[in-house]
């Protein structure tokens, strides 16, 4: 029988892949912007899964926020991205020292 | 014990997708990973019977947000070779990092739920049952300021995404719709006064 458990223990999965994947891809900001929606899909799990076990359909209602909230970010982030890859013909992270921090 | 056998090996699909999504060499390789995770994560979605949610995941992610990102990726001419440069470097720290965070969600999830009645779900919904329905009757009523807060942040993110990738062009021959509308009939003929021509 499928129990909550197996579910928190999949996206527990899940969010440590994006975890190291943001470590490994440190540089290429694109590949930083996936692992971040695959880190917002791993919360999802743990809400969509709580949500049924506990028969409460308010956890669904926050994933459905969570979706616009990242399709926002996603939008922004792409867009920051063109106009970035514009000026400096690189996405690469460490290229971006303009600022000195 | 079916639903047991689904989930596994749907599981372990995802599994495979979201590790793709990370050691893929070709950027566009890992936006497919990326659509085969949120694709799978939408048949256990379904397995939750968050059917509305499942669907709006494959609409909306894989249809939408996954093609702007490939759109993206494809439209960028990214040089991949530099930046692996240093993957191997960062690799061991990565996978560290993973394996720590999982052993301890891990040990928290199953120390959590030992002696505690986490084992059968709520009975299947009946046949008849819409999940839409029940998310708009809580959506429309409970939610709905957070709802038109979501509104804005859509509205938000299409004026944002505008403005920050339109750029002027200097030297472009475009038409000034108020310069046309004000103009005068002085501006365009001009009456010459001149003695006829006699042979």
């Amino acid at each position: 029988m499928v129990t909550v458990t197996h579910y928190l223990m999949l996206s527990g999965v899940l969010f440590a892949i994006s975890v190291a994947g943001i470590f490994i891809n440190r540089k290429n900001m694109i590949l930083l912007l996936m692992c971040i929606e695959l880190l917002l899909l791993a919360a999802n799990f743990n809400f969509i899964a709580f949500s049924h076990f506990l028969g409460n359909p308010d956890g669904q209602v926050f994933v459905f926020f969570i979706l616009t909230v990242a399709a926002a970010e996603a939008a922004i982030g792409l867009a920051i991205l063109v106009v970035l890859f514009r000026t400096r013909a690189s996405i690469n992270v460490e290229d971006m020292d303009s600022m000195k921090g | 014990m079916f639903e047991l056998i689904i989930f596994f090996a749907y599981a372990i699909v995802l599994v495979c997708a979201a590790v793709g999504v990370i050691v893929a060499r070709n950027p566009v390789h890992s936006v497919m990973f990326l659509v085969l995770s949120f694709v799978t994560s939408a048949v256990l979605w379904l397995l939750l019977e968050a059917e509305f949610l499942a669907m709006t995941l494959i609409l909306v992610y894989v249809g939408a947000v996954m093609v702007l990102f490939l759109f993206v990726v494809m439209m960028l001419d990214i040089d991949v070779s530099t930046m692996r440069s240093h993957f191997m470097r960062y690799a061991p720290l990565g996978v560290l990092v993973a394996a720590i965070g999982v052993a301890e969600v891990w040990s928290v999830v199953w120390l959590r739920s030992q002696g505690l009645p986490v084992g059968a779900g709520p009975e299947p919904a009946a046949a008849d049952y819409s999940n839409t329905k029940e998310l708009g009757a809580v959506l429309y009523t409970e939610h709905v300021y957070a709802f038109e807060l979501a509104s804005f942040v859509l509205l938000l993110a299409i004026i944002a995404a505008i403005v920050l990738t339109m750029r002027k062009r200097t030297g472009l021959k475009v038409q000034d719709i108020g310069k046309q509308v004000s103009v005068d009939r002085a501006d365009r003929i001009r009456i010459v006064k001149m003695k006829a021509e006699k042979d």
